[in-house]
């Protein structure tokens, strides 16, 4: 969050990441771990879900609505015959694909811009820093929303609109940490010896930025997934028969009282996944926290 | 203190400019006649053509665009084409619950979030650390959406406790304030702690133990007021996270707010209302920016009083 | 002679008997044992100054007095007697009632040291006000301004209200004395205290102490890494090194005749015009580096460095051995080194 954003007099030439010890640093955090393994089961489940659903997650049984967890269907069935629990299987590919796709799209357009902004400077920097105020300024979900209407609900959609909206929070690191580095001696004898700006921002400066990267694309990543949920939740992102974890918690709400798990289950595969997301990303805060601030 | 405030300002119009362009842009862009759209077959085509002419649909882009900024500026936003009213008035009627929603979760978030993340800070690592973190990360990973229908789950259906849902009374904003607030207090907490540790390490509070002041006068008269800097800056954030939240929990908890006339106007394609409703929620999250900026300085003295450092 | 008479002030018993202090630092790669069985003393009204490379444990050493070491730090043995009471043992409170009233501090960054979001004037009636019950705001007020006066603060009326920010160095680190001083100490730590500033704000700072000193008779310790600062201002000096005090000495005796190598080498490695040294002979350097402090040698810390370092030195590792036959001066104040040399060359007798 904020606490990332290194004011350029803070900022300095950080030191090499040593791996071995950001490694060991991060294996000492037991929660950390325990999320990275989520994830990868998470990942796992993701890509052999055929082979792991007992169901066909979206074949429809008009005899078998609502039917109590049970043997047969752990965690029962929904309005339309539907095993819950394949559905929920299948939801990880559309959740994992969602946190990730999005927000590597939006991370690299916010790590161009804010490499050319803070290199620049100037008028270019001025008028990419005024528009990320202006996403800045919009509720992440109303964007997305406004996005939503304009191109029409389905789930490609949803990419398109979380990467649009999700730039400006990277670019903001990026050009602060650019801005720290761009008068360092390294960069200067580089330019001195005529390397191109372009290598310059690539080779020198991006390398710098990394771990402060790679902690926000792991904390970015539930944000994404929440945004989908939530969008399809309303009814304008994923639409039906789609195992999305949001649209499946919306289906339920009306049956809440009856059938509580058709609402309530998918929730809880949302939650446990983004609470893995969010373990991991504090974990490797705090073990590539002396690179972050120096 | 008054220029830097002006200078804030100054900024945040260019901003406010950039987004109903932006709104209005990405909202009329759309492939498709909306009163077509709207109207379905049952009209025909020379009406379609006369409702059109009524709403200026065939101007060039640009001319409706600065008829829909001048119209703005006085707060008129249109008419909606499904529920045939002023904009201006529907979101007037509903923006006073969005607020009452908004601003009672953000109060349940800093009751909450600010002592957790004071007690966590104070006594780091301990038991009382460990349940608000938790507590914390918790707030911040659940789906609003569901955490609602779960309270609801829990506290209406089974307990019958509170009602299930719509807006008569302060009683049915007890749910959604909680639901809603629970997430940011999250932020707030993991935020607080992490600044009150940072600032505990500076060295005037060392200075301040040296005195031979009680711990606690430390931290509440040394560190607190410090930490609350960046805090301040979240709770800016908040308001746009807030809003944001506000159109979900309206939509579970069936509270007639700005978030959800944004929700149907999506539903029944209905621009002017949606166009509405995203520049005020918008210009709202502006205004909480500008306020913590003020809060900001009235915190710090080296920006009230200017900073002859400050300009290196 | 008139010892007992134009001497008083220093020769009373001790007010602060610092006795084998340990001070250690538990972090994850294993045990920093920062301040390692050092003893001080510091009569009334004496200056006494602990000089020594960054790290060697000086500023460890005094924060661990009134427990202001934090988190890892812990003190695990030793005592510190002050005016009959040993600090270390104190509970919270009773440290506390002594903190800022009996014994203050002042610190290396005036910059850093003082809040940014309170005026000087708060922040040094904030010190009176917490010990002195029943000071009205406005006595409290009075007294700062008297205070201000008195450490050279111009304008000290307007200056209560300023904020740190809008203060130089120097006036920061005088607001920082008169804090220390407003509650009339005993003994005053000055932790580097014109170590941030400019040469001559750091000749006026250091005056303005030797004025208190003379003025107050509030007794001083003075942590410094520059041993012209201490020349100047202490009466005696202690040297550390890794945690041990090295030698202890009166201050000319010690600039005249230090006995252990490493103070040698520190006085030498000082630059000096129209000394012995030529101004074509390049400055001396003590070779190596100061050692990992958990990887401390067996015998003498200094001995890896040391020039003189014999087999016994790297075997075991001298006591404070009594020097002052080696400078020729027995029988004055004491004069002890750790280092086997002094006992060679002296009559010996452990201290």
């Amino acid at each position: 969050m904020s606490d990332l954003t290194l004011g350029p007099e803070v900022a300095q030439t950080l030191p090499e990441p040593v791996w071995k010890e950001i490694v060991a640093a991060f294996a000492r955090n037991r929660l950390a771990v325990v999320g990275l393994g989520i994830l990868l089961i998470v990942a796992f489940v993701a890509l052999a879900a055929p082979l792991l659903a007992p169901y066909d997650p979206y074949k429809v049984k008009l005899g078998e609505q609502f039917l109590n967890p049970s043997w047969n269907h752990p965690i029962g069935t929904d309005m339309f015959g539907r095993d819950v629990f394949s559905r929920i299987l299948y939801g990880t590919r559309i959740s994992l694909l969602i946190g990730l796709v999005p927000t590597l799209i939006s991370m690299t357009i916010g790590v161009i811009l804010g490499l050319v902004s803070g290199y620049f400077g100037r008028r270019v920097d001025f008028l990419i820093m005024m528009l990320a105020d202006m996403v800045l300024s919009f509720p992440s979900l109303l964007l997305a929303m406004i996005v939503m209407y304009t191109l029409g609900a389905s789930l490609l959609n949803i990419f398109i609109a979380l990467s649009a909206v999700g730039w400006a929070g990277t670019a903001r690191v990026v050009r602060a940490q650019t801005l720290a580095l761009k008068n360092k001696e390294f960069i200067e004898a580089s330019r001195a010896i005529g390397t191109k700006d372009i290598a310059i921002m690539l080779k020198h400066i991006l390398p710098n930025c990394l771990p402060q990267l790679l902690v926000l694309f792991t904390l970015n990543i539930p944000d994404s997934i929440l945004s989908e949920a939530s969008l399809s939740f309303l009814g304008i992102g994923a639409q039906p028969p789609a195992a999305s974890w949001g649209l499946m918690v919306a289906g339920g709400r009306e049956f809440l009282f009856n059938a509580p798990w058709v609402a309530i289950a998918p929730g809880i595969a949302i939650l446990i996944t983004v609470l893995a997301f969010n373990f991991l990303g504090d974990g490797l805060r705090d073990a590539l926290d002396p690179y972050l601030k120096s | 203190m008054g220029r830097y405030i002006i200078k804030k300002l100054l900024i945040s119009i260019p901003v406010m400019f950039g987004i109903m362009l932006t709104t209005f842009f990405l909202l009329n862009v759309i492939p498709g006649d909306p009163i077509a759209l709207m109207m379905k077959d049952h009209i025909s085509v020379d009406v379609v053509a006369r409702v059109r002419a009524q709403m200026h649909l065939d101007d060039p882009v640009f001319i409706r665009f600065f008829r829909f900024l001048g119209g703005a500026l006085h707060g008129d936003f249109g008419i909606s084409y499904k529920l045939n009213r002023p904009v201006s008035y529907l979101l007037a009627t509903a923006f006073p619950n969005t607020l009452a929603l908004a601003l009672s979760a953000a109060l349940v978030s800093w009751i909450i979030g600010i002592p957790a993340g004071i007690l966590s800070a104070v006594k780091r690592y301990s038991l009382v650390d460990n349940f608000f973190m938790g507590f914390s990360v918790l707030g911040v990973s659940m789906p609003v959406f569901w955490t609602g229908l779960l309270f609801q789950y829990i506290f209406s259906l089974k307990l019958h406790l509170l009602p299930v849902a719509g807006f008569k009374g302060p009683l049915y904003l007890i749910m959604p304030a909680i639901v809603l607030g629970w997430s940011s207090a999250g932020t707030i907490a993991r935020l607080t702690r992490s600044s009150l540790l940072e600032v505990m390490r500076n060295d005037y509070i060392r200075t301040a133990r040296a005195k031979g002041l009680r711990e606690i006068a430390v931290v509440v008269r040394h560190a607190l007021k410090n930490s609350m800097l960046p805090v301040v800056t979240v709770m800016a954030l908040q308001v746009s996270g807030l809003l944001s939240g506000a159109v979900i929990t309206e939509s579970v908890f069936g509270i007639p707010g700005v978030g959800r006339i944004a929700v149907n106007a999506i539903q029944n394609r209905d621009m002017p209302l949606l166009q509405g409703s995203v520049v005020l929620t918008t210009f709202l999250v502006i205004i909480g920016n500008l306020t913590a900026d003020i809060v900001y300085s009235w915190l710090d003295p080296r920006i009230r009083y200017g900073n002859p450092e400050g300009k290196k | 002679m008139s010892d007992t008479q134009g001497d008083t002030r220093r020769e009373t018993a001790g007010l602060l008997e610092i006795q084998g202090l340990k001070t250690q630092f538990r972090t994850r790669r294993g045990v920093v044992p920062a301040v390692d069985d050092v003893s001080v003393s510091v009569g009334r009204g004496e200056v006494v100054g602990i000089v020594g490379e960054s790290g060697c444990g000086k500023s460890v050493t005094s924060l661990s007095l009134l427990g202001l070491v934090t988190h890892p730090g812990k003190v695990v043995g030793g005592s510190a007697l002050f005016d009959g009471v040993d600090l270390l043992t104190l509970d919270n409170k009773g440290i506390r009632a002594i903190r800022g009233r009996d014994i203050s501090m002042i610190f290396q960054e005036p910059m850093t040291s003082l809040n940014p979001v309170y005026t000087v004037g708060q922040q040094v009636s904030e010190c009176l006000r917490s010990h002195a019950s029943g000071v009205s705001r406005k006595a409290a007020r009075a007294s700062v301004e008297e205070m201000f006066e008195m450490v050279g603060i111009p304008e000290p009326r307007a200056r209560l209200d300023a904020w740190p920010h809008q203060l130089s160095g120097g006036l920061r680190q005088r607001v920082m004395i008169a804090m220390a001083l407003i509650c009339k100490p005993k003994l005053l730590i000055a932790d580097e205290p014109t170590t941030a500033l400019d040469v001559t704000i750091e000749a006026q700072i250091l005056a303005l102490m030797k004025d208190l000193r003379r003025d107050t008779g509030t007794a001083i310790m003075l942590i410094s890494h520059n041993l012209g600062v201490i020349a100047e201002t202490c009466d005696r000096v202690y040297v550390m090194y890794a945690g041990r005090v090295m030698e202890e000495a009166e201050v000319f005796e010690l600039f005249d005749s230090p006995t252990h190598p490493y103070t040698r080498g520190l006085l030498a490695s000082m630059p000096r015009i129209g000394g012995e040294r030529g101004p074509r002979k390049p400055l001396y350097s003590i070779r190596g580096n100061v050692p990992d402090m958990q990887q401390l040698p067996k015998g003498c810390r200094f001995a890896p460095r040391c020039d003189f370092a014999m087999a016994r030195c790297v075997e075991s590792e001298p006591p404070l051995l009594d020097a002052s036959h080696a400078t020729g001066n027995p029988g004055g104040k004491p004069h002890l080194s750790r280092c086997w040399l002094a006992e060679a060359s002296g009559a010996g007798g452990q201290q």
